[in-house]
């Protein structure tokens, strides 16, 4: 069957999807977006999170024909999602997932996503420092940016689903306690950093967040 | 495979009729898991998310009639004051990803003895609206789970609803795990206070084949109130009655050994919930009791 649905703000078409395939799937091997990652295939780790219609959900349990003419959200497109909000809100509109679908991230863009902003860190400011930005920082959603600066990345291969969930935490919860940020990540698993780096990154991402609304 | 997705209620019924095999997908957290593992080839596969209807509420005077696809979340969110047990339930169930997608209809169509929606059922008192082309009919939930991962529907028959009584008393819900998140019950209690009927409802998860209710122990536990005149002077309950209703509670089980717990274990455990979520309930009542009196 043929499957329509947005994805990162920009339309686009699936064929020959077989019927009981997973969202996963499709964005993996059809439309070539491997940012969200295959683990599990049954719920347990998160790697494969994504927003549909906004809600934080795990693409492998998704049916494919269930995401026909829905938006889909990837780590691909996360950035520009985070900007598209951060400017919603700036021009005072109640919240981002009202924003425009001009703009978006064209699939070929997204294949070809690195991270622009993994200079290294500047050495002399902790994660703490607000003021760690690298140049590049713009082509980064915030959480992605604290990920890097607060040495939250091992393998790698949990990270897309942690940054899709934590930047979902933040949109909802400006200032979560430290409480809010386990449960909230309580459905992605990472087998490599013991989870304190990514509560760092976490932390850090919500206080240049509460630094940059601050009028 | 065939992909049917009816766009209303009508449509699915219409759908389900001609296609009695049709296996519905809500939230898919339980049906992908399946057919990811090649558990399950079904024929139809039906999408039930473009019907609108099944995510709403409607909270009336007695009852919720709780929409078969609203998610968790949404219970947790909006439904916390009229349903409170089963929004504790929900909030144990998996993490907020499998929350978001996942609800009460795929838990009682799963009908697994492990499913956390079923103990706060069970102890609120609820009935299933089921129906087909045919028409709608409401299950008591104590009659609709009729086996090991079995339930009451007729094979033309979808959940439209699960209509739950609103709380009118304390509830609590308690599942045993080895962890916080992402786990599924070695066992589960749900307890619930109807102060108006003056009764006490139970629901035990994961240690019989299917859900339960402790009835030898709600019984017991009724008479005990009843006599020493509880619900009215508000003494706390004798540790004696507190005890032989855990008992009672251990007794109504009929559990397994499996990979997440012994018969032994999770007989021992639901006498433990059982007896800490009727100390926890009844000192809450207890505490509206003096409020309500002492505004009077
Ligand atoms: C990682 C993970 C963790 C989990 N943890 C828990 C847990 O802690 N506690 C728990 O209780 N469950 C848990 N589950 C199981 C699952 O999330 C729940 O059973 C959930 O309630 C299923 O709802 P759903 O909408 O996703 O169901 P679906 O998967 O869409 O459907 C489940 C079943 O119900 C049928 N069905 C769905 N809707 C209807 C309807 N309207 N009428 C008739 N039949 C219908 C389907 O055909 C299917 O047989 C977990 C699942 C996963 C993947
Ligand atoms: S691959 Fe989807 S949760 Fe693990
Ligand atoms: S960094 Fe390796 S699994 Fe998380």
């Amino acid at each position: 069957m043929r499957v329509r649905l947005t994805v990162n703000g920009r339309p686009q078409e699936a064929d020959d999807v077989w019927e009981g395939e997973s969202l996963l799937y499709v964005l993996r091997e059809r439309l070539g977006l491997p940012g969200s990652k295959n683990a599990c295939e049954q719920g347990e780790c998160g790697s494969c999170t994504v927003r549909l219609d906004g809600a934080l959900v795990c693409a492998c349990l998704v049916a494919a024909g269930q995401a026909e003419g829905r938006e889909v959200v990837t780590v691909e497109g996360l950035a520009d999602f985070a900007r598209r909000r951060s400017r919603a809100a700036r021009d005072g509109a109640r919240d981002g997932e009202e924003a425009p679908h001009a703009t978006g991230t064209p699939l070929d863009a997204a294949r070809r996503w690195s991270a622009h902003g993994t200079q290294e860190p500047d050495e002399t400011q902790g994660p703490g420092g607000a003021g760690s930005r690298t140049a590049g920082e713009a082509e980064l959603a915030p959480v992605q940016q604290a990920f890097i600066d607060a040495g939250a990345v091992q393998c790698g291969f949990c990270t897309p689903g942690l940054l899709v969930a934590a930047d979902e935490l933040l949109e909802h919860h400006p200032d979560p306690s430290d409480a809010d940020i386990r449960e909230a990540l309580s459905g992605n698993l990472c087998r490599c950093t013991g989870y304190e780096k990514i509560m760092d990154a976490v932390r850090l991402a919500a206080v240049r967040q509460s630094e940059e609304t601050r009028p | 495979m065939d992909f049917l997705r009816p766009a209303s209620w009508e449509e699915a019924l219409a759908a389900k009729a001609e296609h009695p095999t049709a296996v519905p997908i809500a939230g898919g957290t339980d049906v992908m898991v399946e057919i990811n593992f090649d558990h399950r080839r079904p024929e139809y596969l039906m999408d039930l998310n473009r019907v609108a209807d099944l995510t709403e509420w409607e909270v009336g005077e007695d009852t919720v009639r709780l929409g078969a696809s609203v998610p968790y979340t949404r219970i947790m969110e909006h439904l916390r004051a009229e349903l409170p047990g089963l929004a504790l339930a929900s909030h144990t169930v998996a993490s907020p990803q499998i929350r978001n997608r996942g609800g009460v209809g795929g838990n009682l169509g799963t009908a697994s003895p492990a499913g956390d929606a079923h103990p706060a059922l069970l102890a609120a008192g609820a009935e299933v609206e089921a129906a087909s082309v045919r028409g709608s009919r409401r299950i008591p939930i104590d009659a609709f789970y009729t086996g090991v991962k079995r339930n009451a529907l007729a094979p033309d028959e979808l959940i439209r609803a699960v209509h739950i009584r609103k709380a009118d008393g304390p509830q609590q819900f308690s599942k045993v795990g080895t962890r916080n998140a992402m786990v599924i019950a070695v066992c589960a209690f749900g307890l619930a206070l109807h102060p108006a009927a003056r009764t006490v409802r139970t629901g035990i998860g994961s240690a019989a084949p299917t859900p339960v209710r402790a009835a030898g122990a709600e019984e017991f536990l009724n008479a005990a109130l009843d006599e020493g005149g509880l619900w009215d002077n508000g003494r706390t309950v004798p540790p004696s009655v507190a005890e032989r209703f855990a008992e009672l509670c251990a007794a109504a089980c009929d559990p397994i050994d499996d990979v997440r717990g012994t018969a032994d274990y999770r007989r021992h455990a639901v006498g433990v919930m059982a007896r800490r979520t009727l100390a926890w309930t009844w000192e809450s009542y207890r505490g509206t009791r003096r409020t309500t009196e002492g505004a009077a």
